[in-house]
């Protein structure tokens, strides 16, 4: 049965014993397992330095991670507690997985109203990184549809947390990175669907100006994503496949996924991914749409999970793991902003499969830290070569701040102070909301290490 | 003891039907990592369930999950089951609101510290009575329920660290291996009465139990699965995982001399 199979968990090594997905940077840490909702804070007592509450380690720098500190797993805490089938609100212990929730809720016609890239996320990283997803203009962000949770502090204090109750902690939590708190449990509103299947169209286009057209003409499809080339230049610049779902209305069975079974077996040597053969990837993945228009009908796993498909994908680039860049651009530079920083990742030679562009709509986050602000995202990939890779992450995140954008903390191993304090000029409000006991790698890093409370 | 959960209508009305196939099941530690994992895959196969804990708000957490995933029936009580006189009424409660029993699964047990129960008695009895003489008395009682039906099938999770005392823990080793010799004596009174005693020894499992155990634990969803399919069978005797048989046979086969010099 679906319900018994095991999430697959952060793979653990003699070196680090929790991995972001991107495998850089690396930390020692204890793991400290939170099981029960009263587990926090009373695990805390006689532990040496900061906590961090982790989930599953999606998130690909250092947001999940504390140097020689303590990392609180929360995936023991994975009940279900109640579900109302005519609000669709579920509620749930925060270190449910979203595929445990999918198993639970798509045989009664019910699923997640925002989902990102990956199932393999749990609810309180969801809310804590205040996730998106490919109908970001029709959902907004994850926190959006999350009526209320429970946030525990290091002091032992208790708040339910809603837009009307304690809208403060609310806000700070919804995106606060895990720092403000131990969420033990959250609502979560499902949105109903009559099928598994998605409706999916594929669409080849030619460079920027091709892309925002296609997302003016279908503005009514609920799911737009984009693959991009960001490795060919000249004629072949910023081509792309851009990628419709809907689900569909037709009736369809609504069984539980099968159980997953291929893994990447071993790290990749790092000189697997160079730019000969991404180049071929990527022309691969352009022309196995061989018509520039398809039309087809898929199940929601492959249209929404397809690296789901292939557990611990991130060893493909070997032992020192990935680094992800991803923006939001308002609109109002997002096209000249998006053309620039494609040519300065083409012209580096660095770039790798699999990056995503798509616009964001304008339905505001809740989050006081959330990323998703309207205008265009791109998201990539690259493999780490140092002398490279973070020169060239700091000309584009440099860039991504003159045209008024800001990086995903979720997705950032690299962001300097100066840039996260521009992105982000609320984080000294956020920071008064932070919990005195809680910290991240990533916190330290772009606070320039200094004690904020 | 509290009841927690009353017995829905709508239960009540679809247990009439099913009650052919819905199995009533009795969890006593129904918050132990492994009574846990197993009572899912009973509940999403629509089993009715009767759950004992100690913990309340734990206990009511584990319930409500139960049901969500599928539990045509979730009763639970708190109850702290080394209060061995308040058994009888206990598991009396827990029948009836089963309307009948057709599984019991003992799943309770503390592994102590072995270090202060070396050095403090009170603390070495206490394992031993939590882990060996509170099941003993709830053997009892549920022994004479089942004889007397001439059906059923008693789980108890006993642990491979009964099979030899080390020094590392002899102290839960002894409790469990009490419990084992118990479980093979009560088997071989009442297996032919129709009644299923079954001996369940894990290998060290992946729970809150062992989280401070810095060595390769099994996943305690497998270990479940396990369980589950073994109650099905009416197995006897259970290594779970299976290659502790081999390894147990082994380490029950080493001379005590040599034994006695080895640390583990």
């Amino acid at each position: 049965m679906p319900h018994s199979v095991a999430d697959p968990q952060p793979a653990k090594t003699a070196t680090s014993a929790f991995e972001s997905w991107g495998r850089y940077p690396r930390y020692d840490a204890t793991i400290v397992p939170l099981n029960w909702q009263s587990d926090f804070p009373g695990v805390m007592a006689g532990l040496h330095g900061g906590a961090l509450p982790v989930g599953l380690g999606r998130s690909y720098g250092d947001v999940c991670l504390l140097k020689d500190g303590n990392l609180l797993q929360t995936t023991g805490m994975d009940r279900l507690l109640n579900f109302d089938p005519v609000t669709g609100i579920l509620t749930a212990e925060a270190g449910v997985s979203l595929a445990k929730i999918l198993d639970f809720a798509v045989p009664r016609g019910f699923f997640l109203s925002v989902t990102p890239g990956t199932k393999y996320v749990t609810l309180g990283g969801a809310i804590a990184c205040d996730i998106h997803g490919k109908n970001h203009e029709f959902a907004g962000s994850f926190g959006n549809h999350v009526p209320s949770f429970e946030l525990v502090r290091s002091d032992g204090s208790r708040r339910v947390c809603s837009p009307t109750e304690n809208p403060d902690w609310y806000a700070a939590t919804i995106g606060g990175m895990g720092l403000t708190g131990v969420i033990t449990w959250a609502q979560l509103k499902l949105r109903p669907i009559v099928s598994r299947k998605i409706d999916y169209e594929g669409i080849q286009f030619h460079g920027i100006d091709e892309f925002l057209d296609l997302k003016q003409r279908y503005q009514h499809v609920e799911y737009t994503v984009s693959w991009v080339d960001c490795a060919s230049t000249g004629r072949n610049f910023a081509r792309g496949v851009f990628m419709l779902g809907e689900h569909s209305k037709a009736p369809g069975e609504l069984k539980p996924s099968p159980e997953r079974k291929l893994v990447f077996p071993f790290d990749l040597p790092g000189f697997a991914l160079n730019h000969t053969t991404v180049s071929i990837f990527n022309s691969v993945f352009f022309h196995k749409q061989i018509k520039p228009h398809v039309k087809t009908v898929q199940d929601y796993e492959p249209y929404f999970y397809p690296l789901d498909a292939v557990l611990h994908w991130n060893r493909m680039y070997g032992k020192r793991g990935l680094v992800q860049f991803q923006y939001a651009i308002p609109w109002q530079h997002a096209k000249e902003g998006t053309i620039s920083i494609l040519r300065e990742i083409a012209k580096s030679g660095l770039a790798s499969f699999l990056a995503v562009l798509k616009a964001f709509g304008d339905i505001p986050s809740l989050g006081m830290m959330s990323f998703p602000q309207a205008g265009i995202m791109l998201a990539l990939d690259f493999p780490i070569k140092p002398d490279l890779t973070f020169p060239l992450l700091q000309r584009l995140g440099d860039m991504t701040l003159e045209f008024g954008g800001r990086l995903y903390a979720a997705k950032d191993a690299a962001m300097t102070p100066a840039q996260f304090q521009a992105f982000y000029p609320q984080w000294q409000r956020f920071a008064q909301f932070r919990d005195p006991r809680l910290n991240s790698s990533f916190w330290e890093r772009v606070t320039g290490g200094q004690s904020t409370l | 003891m509290s009841t927690l959960v009353t017995r829905p209508l709508d239960a009540a009305l679809a247990a009439s039907s099913e009650a052919v196939i819905a199995k009533k099941i009795l969890v006593l530690g129904a918050t132990s990592g492994i009574a846990e994992a197993t009572c899912r895959i009973w509940a999403a196969e629509g089993a009715q369930l009767f759950l004992v804990a100690r913990n309340a708000e734990k206990l009511a957490a584990v319930a409500a999950d139960l049901k969500l995933r599928g539990a045509s029936y979730v009763g639970a009580a708190v109850a702290d089951l080394d209060d061995t006189d308040k058994h009888a009424e206990l598991l009396t409660h827990a029948v009836n609101s089963l309307t009948g029993m057709d599984i019991a699964f003992l799943a309770h047990g503390i592994l102590g510290d072995q270090a202060r129960g070396e050095q403090e008695f009170e603390h070495a009895a206490q394992i031993i009575y939590t882990n060996f003489i509170a099941p003993v008395s709830l053997l009892t009682w549920l022994a004479n329920y089942c004889v007397q039906r001439h059906a059923g099938v008693i789980a108890v999770l006993s642990s491979v660290a009964g099979e030899r005392g080390r020094r590392s823990n002899y102290i839960y080793g002894s409790s469990k291996a009490g419990l084992t010799a118990f479980l093979s004596g009560l088997r071989n009174r009442i297996d032919r009465e129709g009644v299923t005693v079954m001996t369940i020894k894990p290998g060290p499992v992946n729970t809150s139990m062992t989280a401070h155990m810095n060595i390769k634990k099994a996943d305690v969803n497998k270990v479940a699965k396990t369980i589950v399919k073994a109650i099905d069978k009416r197995v006897d005797t259970l290594y779970v995982p299976f290659l502790f048989l081999p390894i147990m046979f082994i380490v029950r086969h080493i001379p005590e001399r040599i034994f006695k010099k080895l640390n583990f």
